[in-house]
């Protein structure tokens, strides 16, 4: 072993070190679940309703059970006899597993059928025949609340005699109200409804686990396309009466998740329960159109958003009224306490005295779910809102939205900032951001470009969106996942040559964890992140964690991990001071090496230091170099950003071409520039895809209208821009290396950007507003209206 | 149901078998051969996580059957990598940074091959639609944009150490 002064070169934070996991991925040697293949494994397909909302009469399997392979079929009914017909959702409520007497929207789970092979699951899932009688739809939310709206849910009419899951509220309702009695007297108040779409997280894998239940050990193993293996250990455990140390989830490469593969499906449990009836291991694949129309939607909030404000534009009180649509099963995945998430974020960047919030949310006949789609529980709605409305404002006080949101942005030093509606913003500095973002892109020039093109009769559009971000849940205390609290954790083991593993109870979905937990252990212990393998996803052997999503990996997690490996050299110090007989006070830490003070020749490497640790330790010392850290955060950080995009519409078709993009991120700290910027490409195309294309709509019926990717249009590389990218730093002042996160920052700030930017074209015809996804549809019939259309 | 038997060269490999008429040929590579680098990710055509080539030609392996491969020449993710040279795809696709979950990153690569076959000098316009039936929720496209650039980039500077491109099924 050898020592030199200058020590080892560290790829730590800050790098753009090349990702460790793509070298199985572009081999084509990835491990996703439906690349798992047992002996004697088994297929399951599921038969689900045509209807949205239907009594079930009769099922008959007779048929399916004589298709050549068939082996099982297993119903409502056979699921209520051994008490798993229903099982609980991450929002308190029950949810049907496979319907029993009634099916409450298209595509619900009626029968699973289990067979030798895809063909013959699929073949006998066909032959399977339900007599359903058709019952009146409710589809508009507003029409739920209807006294004469037909009850969708009599399971629960004891406790829940209506069709409103819920009323929340929160924020000081008569300061609020004050103000805006106020506002109205001597000030201004503005106003705006809009709905932001049911949309889907679709990512290009789909759900789907293999369950093998080891009739010898008693030990079931459940390989699934999961973003919170442990919780859903703990939650099968509960569910299924197994004991929990004989539950293994294995969380395999996951080719996407988005917060789609935060909840537990029904699919999930027909194949655990079709593992243990049959003794022989059986594997389901969700198909697109069932990921699409029966997997957790996201957003579906219908809002009215007030401001009053001063003459001049100075902001003094938000006021929001939200009807949220859950679908069939309240499945909203979010941590308990907030039954509408974070949405009371949406004061958003600005420095509001007064707010409140009303959230009611109601059942209708639609796919359950109200997931966390690349976002922290309902932020999205909640910047939009605050950045549609921040517009809305600028046009009646005849300001630049620029200067809008100067004029009203939290200041820096204002920071730690108590918000209205009670959250502590940790640090910001959201003039900084914007700015940036205004000289990047030429804000001026663009402005003067678009009062030339628009005397010339073209329309230009240039839009903002200074978004601020809440991540990181925990801490504990306040945040809880089904009771878990919303901790996490890394544990690191240091082999005698000084190599690395470590394990994490966050779990990647393509964030490229294995890189960026290496690079912050790589850091700590002054290292080579190639010295370090990072292990997740397996309940059996990485420690007890809450998962990915909501951008927790790296505030949580990240933190979990950056602690466990302090751990790990504060003992390593002590070894280091027995080795060359000095006292710890006397050691100074250079990376990947601890010397005396004033005598740098004198030192021991982390390598030596780990081999010491393992053949020769200190008698007063436990023997080896690991370290374990449950990490409950303090406070959640808060990303921020701002970005601007240009469009061009075209006067004859309607079509938005986005000229230009560019956004501004802050999140702390950086671990890897590489991967935070693909990470912002990404979520910016997730942001894109609801402003102008993507929606899950219904017809009146209830039928799903994009229940494929023919329907359910995703962007490609053609509609897709080739996006500008920028930071500023102003690193948490909480978290042990001062990061945030960042993956969902984009997906959060864009559409409004885009959104803004279209109205902001037109605004001089007097459009407000245009409520997403702005389709050439949309936008021709607001042309042909204000007599812009060419065609 | 009728059964035939199929020979098929993959990957410069012969392979023969008995299989459905009905058989997807995804599900043949997938499930029978074991060769689970190709993926499915809708079902209408529309993603492109399945492409493969075919005779040289980009297909999506979920819209034909095994039958119609009969005879032919296929090209997987798996026959990219030559005697333990990554091509330079793969190379671009690392240096890049254009995956990150890894889902969509084989269909996208043979995809791009396809489209380098055609054109060896893409336009950044050209290589946006080259793969416009491949469908990424991750990356943005950005990334995939440039690492195919440098793949291009590569594939035109003279390399006496490799077999020339252009000829099917046996890879490069």
């Amino acid at each position: 072993m050898t020592t030199s002064s200058a020590g080892p070169h560290v790829h730590g934070l800050g790098e753009p070190y090349k990702r460790k996991e793509d070298a199985r991925f572009i081999r084509g040697k990835g491990n996703y679940v439906d690349d798992i293949q047992l002996p004697g494994m088994l297929y399951g397909d599921i038969v689900r309703s045509p209807y949205a909302h239907a009594l079930i009469k009769s099922i008959d399997t007779s048929k399916a059970l004589q298709v050549p392979g068939v082996v099982a079929v297993i119903t409502g009914k056979d699921l209520e006899a051994a008490g798993l017909a229903w099982m609980p959702t991450l929002s308190g409520d029950s949810e049907a597993v496979l319907a029993v007497d009634r099916v409450l929207y298209q595509m619900q789970e009626v029968a699973f059928v289990v067979a030798e092979s895809r063909y013959a699951a699929a073949d006998g899932a066909a032959a399977v025949e339900v007599d359903y009688e058709p019952l009146p739809v409710v589809v508009d939310p507003h029409k739920a609340l209807a006294p004469d709206a037909p009850l969708l849910r009599p399971d629960k009419k004891d406790r829940q005699p209506t069709n409103q899951i819920y009323h929340w509220e929160t924020g000081d309702r008569a300061a609020t109200d004050a103000a805006f009695a106020e506002a109205e007297q001597n000030g201004i108040v503005v106003r705006q409804d809009m709905y932001i779409p049911r949309i889907h997280p679709a990512p290009i894998e789909t759900c789907g686990c293999v369950a093998d239940y080891n009739t010898a050990t008693g030990k079931l193993t459940v390989w699934m396309t999961s973003q919170a293996p442990h919780a859903h250990r703990t939650l099968f455990a509960i569910v299924s009466g197994l004991p929990e140390h004989r539950i293994r989830i294995i969380s395999p490469d996951v080719g996407g998740g988005f917060g789609n593969k935060v909840p537990v499906y029904p699919g999930y449990v027909c194949a655990v329960v079709a593992a243990l009836k049959t003794g022989r291991p059986v594997k389901w694949i969700e198909d697109r159109t069932e990921n699409l129309t029966s997997t957790g939607f996201a957003r579906d909030y219908h809002i009215h958003a007030e401001i009053a404000a001063d003459k001049d534009g100075t902001v003094k009180a938000l006021r929001v009224y939200t009807l949220a649509d859950h679908g069939a099963f309240d499945a909203a995945a979010q941590p308990t306490k907030f039954p509408a998430g974070l949405f009371h974020i949406c004061t958003g960047s600005y420095d509001f005295k007064h707010a409140h919030v009303a959230v009611d949310a109601v059942h209708t006949n639609k796919a359950p779910g109200g997931i966390a789609y690349r976002c922290s529980f309902r932020v999205t709605e909640a910047s939009y809102l605050i950045e549609r409305m921040m517009d809305t404002l600028a046009r009646e006080v005849g300001k630049d939205p620029a200067e809008i949101r100067l004029q009203n942005f939290i200041k820096p030093e204002a920071f730690p900032y108590r918000s209205a509606l009670g959250w502590t913003y940790d640090s910001g500095n959201y003039e900084g951001a914007l700015r940036l973002a205004m000289e990047k892109i030429g804000y001026e020039e663009l402005r003067r470009e678009q009062a030339e093109r628009r005397a010339r009769g073209e329309l230009m559009g240039i839009g903002i969106s200074s978004f601020t971000e809440i991540v990181g849940a925990g801490p504990g205390k306040h945040f809880d996942i089904a009771g878990i609290q919303m901790f996490d954790s890394c544990e690191i083991r240091v082999h005698p040559t000084g190599k690395v593993l470590a394990r994490i109870g966050v779990q990647t979905q393509g964030q490229g964890h294995e890189t960026t937990f290496a690079q912050i252990i790589a850091a700590e212990l002054g290292i080579s992140p190639d010295d370090v393998d990072v292990e997740h996803g397996d309940t059996d052997t990485a420690p007890y964690g809450l998962g990915t999503y909501a951008s927790r990996s790296t505030p949580v997690g990240g933190a979990a991990t950056a602690v466990a490996a302090r751990k790990i050299r504060d003992k390593a110090r002590k070894i280091a001071a027995y080795l060359l007989e000095v006292g710890e006070e006397d050691l100074e830490w250079e990376p990947g090496r601890f010397y005396v003070r004033g005598s740098p020749s004198k030192g021991k490497t982390i390598q030596e230091i780990a081999f010491a640790a393992y053949t020769n330790c200190p008698p007063y010392l436990e023997p080896g170099l690991e370290a374990v850290n449950y990490y409950d955060p303090p406070n959640l950080t808060y990303p921020f950003g701002s970005y601007i995009c240009v469009v061009d519409i075209d006067r004859g078709t309607g079509e938005v071409h986005i000229r230009r993009f560019l956004a501004v991120d802050d999140c702390g700290t950086v671990i890897n520039p590489m991967i935070v910027e693909g990470q912002i490409h990404g979520g910016l195309t997730q942001g894109l895809a609801p402003a102008l294309y993507e929606q899950l709509a219904y017809d009146e019926n209830g039928n799903v209208l994009g229940s494929n990717f023919q329907d359910y249009l995703i962007p490609t590389a053609v509609e897709t821009p080739r996006w500008e990218t920028a930071r500023t730093v102003t690193p948490s002042p909480h978290h042990p290396i001062g990061a945030k996160g960042v993956g969902e920052s984009p997906t959060v700030g864009a559409p409004q950007a885009i959104a803004n930017a279209v109205v902001d074209a037109l605004a001089h015809v007097g459009v407000r507003h245009i409520d997403i996804p702005i389709t050439p549809w949309k936008v021709w019939a607001i042309l042909k209206e204000k007599g812009l259309a060419t065609a | 149901m009728s059964i035939h038997h199929i020979h098929v060269t993959i990957n410069g490999k012969h392979y023969e078998g008995d299989v459905e008429a009905r058989t997807l040929l995804v599900h043949w590579l997938r499930d029978s051969l074991r060769l689970t680098g190709t993926h499915i990710g809708c079902d209408t055509s529309s993603c492109g996580a399945c492409t493969i080539l075919v005779d040289g030609k980009a297909v999506k392996s979920c819209t034909m059957l095994a039958v119609q491969a009969d005879g032919r020449e296929l090209l997987t993710v798996e026959g990219l990598e030559q005697n333990g040279k990554l091509h330079p795809l793969q190379e671009g696709f690392h240096v890049e940074h254009a995956l990150q979950c890894g889902y969509c990153t084989p269909g996208m690569m043979m995809a791009a091959l396809a489209l380098l076959k055609r054109n060896p000098s893409p336009s950044e316009q050209e290589i946006r639609e080259g793969i416009s039936g491949n469908l990424c929720r991750c990356t943005g496209y950005v990334n995939i944009v440039k690492a195919i650039q440098y793949a291009a980039q590569k594939l035109r500077e003279p390399q006496p150490e490799q077999v020339p491109a252009g000829s099917g099924g046996g890879g490069e």
